[in-house]
Formats: C-alpha cells, structure tokens, sequence
C-alpha cells in the first residue's frame, strides 16, 4: 500500500500536464472549428501523392 | 459543341443545369467542361491555372454559383474604395512588426475544401504573411505587408475564385463570443477530468467505508479529492456563483443561487469533515452536479454562437459616397472625390450612379431617374423621380446619375426611423420567457424555504445529522433535471431545424411556435421570388427567321450596364449577357420609357410598346392590349427603324415552394393570410394558385402593424414571415417573426427566426417540431416534479444520504436528457414524411 504516496502523485502530474495542454489546445484556437481542420490532412497530403505521380512520370519520359 | 450544349448537363463549377442554347464550356486538360455561366468559367479557369483543381476533387458540396464575371473584365478593382484610409481605419489593426490584419467574413464557402482553396490561392500572392480561414464560421484573418499588397487586391484574389469578401468592422459582436465560449470549454473540461479523478477515488472510498480502511489511507485519498475538486469548485463552477451573486443582488431569484448553495455548504462540509479526519466526504458528488450543469450551459452558448456567427456578415460595400463640389456658377463641377459617408453633413452634394444604394436622405438638384424604394416601401415597382423631389436612404437608384443635396444621414434619416419604429414594437411584444423565469424564481424560493425549515427542524432535535439532511434535501431537490429539461429538448430541436435552414435568433421560438395559429405572409419577396423573370417571347409575324435567343441578345445588349429589373432579368436569361453581348453605340436610356441604341448601322429601341412604336415609327395598333401575353406580365417592345421585332413578357412568380407550405400549414389546422404592402394589383393575382382568402393589399407598415395587433387582440398567436425593412415594426410585433435569407440585414437582425434557404416548407416543419419540442418538455418538466415530490420528503425526513441523493439527481438528468434525444429521431421521422408528402404536392401543381 505504500506505493499510493508514489503512483498518487504521478497520477497527479499527469493529470496537471493532461489539462496544461487542454488549456494550451482551447486556447491557441484548435476547438474552434472542428469541421475544416479534419479534412485539411487530405489535401496536403495528395498534393504530395501527386507531385510524386508527376516525379514519377517524368522519370519514365528519361531516355534510359 | 455538340455535347455541351445537350439538355440536362450540369455545370462543372457550380452544378447547376447549363441552360439551353447557352455555351460558356472551358476546355481544360484536354477535357471540355460544362458551364453554366462565364462567371463559373472564369471562376473554374483562375482555379486550374493556379494548379488549384484538387479542389474539384476534394469538395463535398457543390459550389455556389457566381453568374456575374464582372468581376473579371473591369479593368478597374471593385474594392478600390476599400484602400482608402479613413474606411479602413474601422476594420483594420496592425500587428507588432508592422503588418496590417483583417477579419473578413467570405461567402459562398460550402465545404472544407473551399477554406484550402482560398488559403492556398492567396498563399501564391506576394506579400501575404498569413491567412486563417475558419469554414464552419467562414471567417477568417488575413495579415499582410502594406508595401507589397493592398487590401483591394487581395479582395479581389478571393472573389477571382467565386468568393464574396465581406470586412468585418471592429466592434462587431464576434471575437467577445469566441472567447466566452472558449472559457466555458475550458471550465467544462477542467470539471470532466476531475470528475473522472475524483470518481476513482470515490469508488476507493465507498469500497473502503464498506469493507473497512484505514484512517490514514482514508485522509490520503479525501485530501486527493480535495485537491481535484478545489479547482473545480473555484474555477469551473465560478459561473454559477456570479450569476447566483448577480441575482442576489438583483433580487430576482434563478436556479444559480441553489446551485451556487448547495455547492458551497457540500464542498465546506466535506473540507471540513476531511480536516477533522471524520464525517462524511461528497466530493465526488460536487464534480459530477458541476460537470452535467457546465454541459448543459455549453450546449446552449453554442447555439447562440453558431447563429450569431451566421448572421453577422460583414460589410458588403465601403460605406462611402461620390462627393462633389459645386463652384459658384452652378452646374459646373470641381473634381469629384470618394469620401466616407459619415464625413458627410447637410448640404454636401453627392453623386449616385446607376446601381448603387442611395446613402442618406436629400433632395434631387439633377438628373431623372428609376429610384426602388423596395427597401422601405415594399413596393417592387421603380419610381420615376426628378429634380427637386426627396429621396430616402437605403433606396437604390436605377437607372441614371443623380446629383444629390444632402438632407439628414445617420440618425435623423428615413432609415433609422424605421429602425426606432421598431425597437418601441419590441417593448410591448409579448415575453413568455420572462414568465417562466418569474415561475422558476418562486419555484426556488419555496425550494430555498423548505430546505431552511428542514435544516431547523433537524437542528432542534438531532443538530450533528442536520446539515447532510439539509444537503441532501438541497442535492435532492436541485433543480439541475428541471433546469435542463427545456434547454435540452430546444438545443436537439434547434440543431435539428437548423439543418432545414430554420435559423432562430431567440430562445423562446420553439415555445411560442407551438401555441401559434395565424399566419401571415408578406407578398413582397416571401411568397414570390421577388425579382422579374422572362416569361416569353412573342416574335413578330413579320420576322419569324429571326430566332428567339437573338432577341434576348439584342434586348441584353441594349440594356447593357443597367440596373432596372427588367434589365437584370434580362441578363439573366441571357446568361449575363457579356459572354454574347454585341457592342452597342449611341445607347440612350429614357427613363419610364425604355433605351434606343445603334447595333451595327441600325438603330433598336426596346421599352415600353406604346413608345418603341413611336419611336420606331410603326403604326398604333389597336386592340394590343396585354391580354395577349402571360397572366400578369410587363410588356416589352423590341423594335428596329421600321420593323416591329418581338414582344417579351416580364413577371414575378410563386416560390416553388410555397404552394405545398400553404397547404401543410393548413393541414396543422392554422390560418394563413396575406398582408401586402405591395400596390400593384398583379401582386393578387400572381398568389391566386395559393387560393388564400384572407389578402390585404396597398398596406402601410402602420396598417400591417395595426392588422397584426388586432389578431393578437382577438387572442390569436401570430406568426409573421416578411423580408423588407418596412416589414421591421410588424416583425416584431408578431408573436413569432420569420425573415426570409435574402432579406434585408436589418429585418433579420430584428426577426426571431432566419429562413436561410428560403424554402417555406421548413415553415410547417418547424411548427410540427416545435409542437413535439413542447410534449418533450412537458414530459421531462413532470419527471422532474414528480422525481423532486417523491425524493423530498424522504430526504427531509433523512431516508436519503448526500451520495444517494447525487446519484438520483444525475441519473434523473440523463433521464430527461435521453428523453430529449428522443426528439431528434421521431422529428427526422415526421420530417421525412412531410417532406415526401410535400413533394406530391409539388408534382400535382
């Protein structure tokens, strides 16, 4: 049972870290618009794909 | 050719069907697209020339579409009036290093893809430092170098891709919302960590009263409760303690100050105990009472935000005018400049050309004009005004430069005016949530009453268990299942109509709308679609080769750079018109006449038959009456020297819509009426299919007000669906006020309910919810009495410890919060049917 007065206080600064960056996340606007933010990954990301397609592309149009 | 011109093809951009005969296609990677107008096409080119056309693929509603490609052509920038400094100086601050930044309110966005475009597309300008564009709010902040761009420019980069920038003015109710709800999310979130802490806990602490534990264990985890609970207590629960303070002093008693009680006396009491190492603990009832209350308060602010956040849209147009200044030997001209309005006074000259909005009160010194004064007279009709006659601000001017005195801006002018009628209409409107609030008042006095007596009565004869009793009697009796039984049914209920486009602006709709029995309509724009459109074309005898889509270029082409409505009707049928418009020379306008002008070497007159005859030099012919045309319709001559070419029909018609609304209401067993401000006799007969028996028309905004009144006097709740500024004072005298999406700003800011798509079906659905909405009510109102009559004599008589009385208080919440959820799946049932139905009743028209 002694190993309450350890783990209570780790619980403890965990907690206090779960709710800085709650307070950090609120705060720097990421709740205001949960609508937008969750798609945005997908257009980066296919940029990316296609700018990789076009790499591609332009290797197989190389003369060997 | 072949395959964009085919029937039923929809536009690339926008969606919408391309009309007929019609080719504005773009070929593009090889692959030719449909469009349906040259502002898509324009529109679609900027996206795909900027490397941008992942946004076609990404989007997932269709975009709105942009008709107009002005925009594109003119050679000068639309927003030039927003670079000058003194309308910037109330819409733009500066950041630290020297950068300026702007909030803009953007219309047309649809979708999440429509934030990554703009973001993307202003990224590739030069001089951008940063842009955040919120979809949900469309909203966003750009922050810029004033050396390498101007404002004008990068509103004119967004309207490019079919964006319409709105600045936001600083003192606009936006940023103050945020923020609060930001804090309760903040609050709500601290409390629902601790709770689940605390909770932990707890279940350590029953375990351990039951099977035994020791003392020292025992203190350990009653002080880590009070360590999750002290800032629970002190930060998340701080609303309720203001409001309860705020109320005190008010003395007007709500539901706070028991709340704000009870959480005092259990958080000392169980401190106190903890201290003294004995008694009692209820921590974790004090997160789990704050953590459901706080839940509740955030659902709510959040509705208001998202309305509020839809409503305030920025400024469309700089507020400035054209001033002139007259040197003595008047007429002659100095100079004209572009001046903010409110630097304006009595006595300055201003110019207002065709198109724009007049901006203050005055006399005509010059010119003749079509003025609409729509705005404030409902009327649709343009009138003819000239030198030496008032105009009124807010009305627009249609058809010629006017030279303007200025007679009374601001305050004094006709507009604001309207605005104070209305304002003294909402003081005598009636006010059923004040009356709930006066009920709930005594409801917690006789609360706070018993709860003292009880604690007396135990203090007399057994004083250490006196305060859990009274605890437990407070816990017990809270009214937190009372105070979220109607604030959960209305937010499922508003979100629900939301998504139909029903808009509400104040709490107390849902109720109201419930008990509501009279409708009235307002023609202008509520029942009509508002604007004229092309009916048909009658071509000549004589020039039957001539083919019907080369009249309307013609009569487009000579109505070129008009704002009269048969004008704009005009290019709308022609797809714009500056696709195909030919260039015409010599155009003269006639005011109450028509326009004459020279195609190629001919000369055309297009207006009203009698005068294109004459001008024209044809011979009057008799029995030409307009029988011959469309029910209803303005006529419209198209001549060349000698040759009668067509006759084009002009009307305003029915919202498609508004038949199967009519007869929904009428199936809830409501009455409907019409009460017009419009003049015109066709207004009777274009609403004849509705078969309405009740119509008034020609009605001053007195008049309508005094109808309404009468109504009401006659016992009768009304609801009132109008659009125009005169509407205002009559809007809010009705019980329930519905203004139409494209109505003025003014009269949805003033109206309890904003029908953002327009379709007035959503009129009877929301009459069919809102009457669901109140049996929910009414049900989760009962439970919560009868939980209340059940539980408080057995906890005055002290059957009932703190933690039993927790435990019936939260499960009594859920209950009246699952019932509320209810709602949400019978209404979309309900909602289904008479959608279908309502369709039937489209196809039978």
């Amino acid at each position: 049972m002694q190993s309450l007065y350890l783990l209570i206080p780790i619980s403890l600064i965990f907690i206090a870290v779960a709710i800085r960056i709650f307070f950090w996340a609120v705060n720097s606007g990421q709740y205001d618009d949960l609508d937008s933010e969750g798609e945005r990954i997908l257009f980066d990301q296919e940029d990316s794909l296609d700018d990789l397609i076009n790499e591609q592309k332009d290797d197989l149009d190389k003369p060997l | 050719m072949t395959t964009s011109t085919a029937a039923n093809q929809s536009c690339y951009h926008c969606g919408l069907e391309v009309p007929q005969h019609s080719d504005f296609s773009l070929v593009i990677k090889g692959i030719r697209r449909a469009m349906c107008c040259p502002g898509c096409a324009a529109v679609a080119a900027t996206i795909f020339e900027n490397g941008l056309q992942q946004f076609y693929k990404f989007r997932s509603a269709p975009s709105t579409q942009v008709v107009s490609s002005s925009a594109f052509e003119a050679q000068e920038n639309p927003y030039a009036n927003w670079d000058l400094s003194e309308i910037q100086q109330d819409y733009i601050s500066e950041t630290d290093q020297r950068l300026l930044s702007i909030r803009l309110y953007i219309g047309n966005i649809t979708c999440a893809a429509c934030t990554w475009l703009i973001e993307q597309h202003l990224g590739k300008l030069p001089g951008i430092d940063r842009i955040a564009i919120n979809g949900t709010t469309r909203r966003g902040e750009i922050i810029w170098t004033p050396e390498t761009i101007s404002l004008s420019e990068i509103l004119q980069a967004i309207k490019q891709i079919g964006y319409d920038p709105s600045p936001i003015n600083h003192d606009s109710s936006l940023s103050p919302a945020t923020n609060e709800s930001r804090k309760l999310l903040l609050r709500l979130g601290v409390a629902g960590l601790a709770m689940m802490q605390t909770g932990m806990v707890a279940i350590a602490l029953y375990a351990g009263s039951f099977q035994g534990m020791q003392a020292e264990w025992q203190n350990l985890l009653r002080l880590i409760s009070v360590l999750f609970v002290t800032p629970v207590v002190f930060y998340s629960a701080q609303p309720f303690f203001i409001s309860a303070w705020r109320s005190l002093k008010m003395r007007h008693l709500v539901m706070d100050v028991p709340v704000a009680l009870a959480i005092t006396l259990a958080y000392s009491a169980s401190l106190w105990a903890t201290l003294r190492g004995g008694g009692e603990v209820y921590f974790d009832s004090i997160t789990m009472f704050s953590f459901f209350l706080l839940l509740g308060r955030f659902a709510e602010q959040r509705i208001r935000d998202k309305n509020l956040l839809l409503l305030n849209r920025g400024t469309l147009l700089p507020p400035v005018a054209t001033q002139v200044f007259l040197q003595e030997d008047f007429p002659q001209t100095k100079a004209d400049l572009q001046v903010p309005i409110k630097t304006l006074s009595a006595g300055d000259f201003i110019r207002v050309n065709a198109g724009q909005i007049i901006p203050c009160d005055g006399l005509i010194k010059e010119g003749v004009s079509q003025v609409s004064e729509a705005l404030l007279t409902g009327e649709s009709r343009a009138l003819t005004k000239q030198a030496g006659e008032p105009v009124y601000g807010g009305t627009v001017n249609g058809a010629n430069p006017l030279l303007i005195e200025v007679g009374a801006t601001g305050e004094a002018s006709c507009l604001s005016s309207i605005v104070k009628l209305a304002e003294r209409a909402a003081l005598d409107k009636p006010h059923w949530a004040m009356l709930a609030d006066r009920l709930a008042g005594y409801f917690i006095a006789a609360l706070l009453i018993v709860a003292g007596a009880v604690a007396t009565y135990w203090w007399l004869h057994e004083p250490q268990r006196a305060l859990w009793i009274t605890l437990s009697v407070l816990v017990v009796t809270c009214p937190c299942a009372l105070s979220l039984a109607t604030p959960a049914a209305l937010t499922v209920a508003s979100n629900l109509l939301r998504a139909r486009g029903f808009l509400i602006n104040r709490m107390h709709v849902l109720e109201t709308l419930a008990a509501i029995d009279h409708v009235v309509f307002d023609k202008t724009g509520t029942l009509t679609e508002g604007d004229l459109k092309r009916v048909s074309v009658k071509i000549s005898d004589t020039s039957h080769d001539i083919s019907e889509q080369q009249i309307i270029v013609w009569a487009a082409s000579l109505e070129r750079g008009s704002q009269h409505p048969i004008a704009l009707a005009l290019h709308d049928s022609n797809g714009s018109g500056s696709a195909t418009a030919i260039a015409v020379s010599e155009q003269r306008f006639v005011t109450g006449s028509g326009v004459s002008g020279k195609i190629g070497a001919e000369m055309f007159y297009l207006g009203r038959p009698a005068w294109v005859r004459d001008m024209a030099g044809l011979p009057e012919i008799s029995g030409s009456g307009p029988s011959e045309g469309p029910n209803q319709s303005i006529e419209v001559g198209l001549a060349r020297s000698g040759e009668w070419l067509a006759t084009i029909y002009f009307a305003d018609q029915l919202r498609p819509t508004a038949l199967a609304a009519i007869n929904q209401l009428r199936q809830l067993g409501l009455k409907v009426s019409l009460l017009s401000g419009d003049p015109s006799p066709g207004a009777a007969q274009i609403i004849k299919p509705l078969g309405l028996s009740d119509c008034q028309l020609s009605l001053q905004p007195e008049q309508k007000l005094a109808a309404v009144r009468d109504l009401q006097q006659r016992g009768k709740r009304v609801l009132m669906v109008g659009d125009g500024i005169n509407d205002v004072p009559v809007l809010q005298a009705a019980d329930v006020s519905v203004a139409l999406g494209r109505a003025s700003d003014l009269s949805q800011i003033h109206a309890d309910v904003t029908l953002l798509s327009g379709d007035l079906r959503a009129l009877p659905e929301a009459i069919a919810t809102a009457t669901q909405t109140r049996r929910i009510i009414k049900q989760n109102i009962s439970w919560a009495i009868a939980y209340n009559l059940v539980a408080l004599p057995l906890a005055a008589a002290g059957y009932v410890p703190p933690w039993a009385a927790a435990i019936g208080m939260s499960g009594s919440s859920l209950l009246v919060m699952v019932n509320a959820l209810r709602l949400a799946t019978r209404a979309t049932k309900l909602l289904g049917w008479k959608r279908s139905n309502g369709s039937r009743l489209m196809q039978s028209l």
